[in-house]
């Protein structure tokens, strides 16, 4: 499936993913991790480490709502996977993230900008091995 | 307060993903798919995020403590180990296979599409998952 080329859409998107990174660091002194998040919600330590996390989930919740209030439309998502692709590839994301301490957001996004060495190993690593899953896939397996 | 803070952090963050096309698995797999219909978009998004993030966190740094109290929080360690390149690389699998990441999975959930709820109960499965190969003394906080 084709997608159009959009970098200022992408370029500006990515700024206001980092904007909410600063802010989180500002206001609460913590790194945006999703995986970080996500666990920190289902392995919950007590309120404090809890609250502020729900609290972020229901605000990246309601966007896709907010973009259609402002536009009349809803985000493009198309997935052209099965759900059992779906539920395998989100079962080793889960798996690889919790045990590589991070995903996108938090080593790429953060890690990265934080100039952690544990990052800057990370992101080539899941870089690469996402681009030759994508090429097995597409071109070997043909899925 | 902090909890309304919180979640507007959330919401530029999601609107930053919606925005970007970094919640269309379409648009992940193509960036990937550099033998394929390759889509450069998502460099785009990262550069965006980084510089952001990056000429953000050392204004905030600036600062002795964040606006809500407490301290800058953030991962010190520098042990590169095979928890790190391993997790790494299966997270890069499990994104190349189903074409969402955390980040951008959690804000997509407000699209109300049923393929992202898939993908998110299948990443908490994969956390247990890694939670059953080691004790949760073991278990290094998430980025």
């Amino acid at each position: 499936m084709e997608t159009v080329f959009t970098p200022f859409a992408s370029l500006g998107g990515g700024a206001l993913i980092g904007l909410g990174a600063v802010l989180l660091m500002l206001g609460l002194g913590r790194i945006l991790g999703a995986t970080g998040i996500m666990s920190g919600i289902v392995f919950a330590e007590g309120r404090d480490e809890l609250s502020w996390r729900v609290a972020m989930v229901v605000g990246m919740v309601l966007a896709p709502g907010l973009i259609f209030v402002a536009t009349g439309r809803m985000p493009d998502l198309d997935v052209p996977v099965s759900p059992l692709m779906i539920v395998v590839g989100g079962v080793i994301v889960g798996l690889g993230a919790s045990l590589g301490s991070g995903c996108t957001s938090g080593h790429g996004v953060c890690g990265l900008s934080r100039l952690s060495l544990r990052s800057i190993v990370a992101v080539p690593t899941f870089m690469v091995t996402a681009a030759v899953t994508v090429y097995l896939s597409r071109h070997v397996f043909g899925v | 307060m902090k909890l309304i803070y919180a979640g507007l952090t959330g919401l530029v963050f999601g609107i930053g993903i919606a925005i970007s096309g970094m919640m269309n698995p379409a648009k992940v797999f193509n960036f990937f798919d550099l033998a394929g219909s390759w889509d450069p978009s998502l460099a785009f998004v990262m550069g965006g995020a980084v510089i952001v993030t990056f000429a953000g966190y050392r204004l905030v740094w600036r600062r002795d403590v964040p606006l809500f109290g407490g301290t800058f929080t953030q991962p010190n360690s520098r042990i590169i180990d095979k928890k790190l390149i391993g997790g790494s690389a299966l997270f890069g699998v499990g994104w190349g296979i189903a074409g969402f990441c955390p980040g951008a999975a959690i804000p997509a959930l407000g699209t109300g599409r049923w393929e992202v709820a898939l993908f998110l109960v299948a990443v908490t499965g994969g956390f247990y998952v890694r939670r059953l190969f080691l004790p949760a003394r073991l278990t290094a906080k998430t980025a």
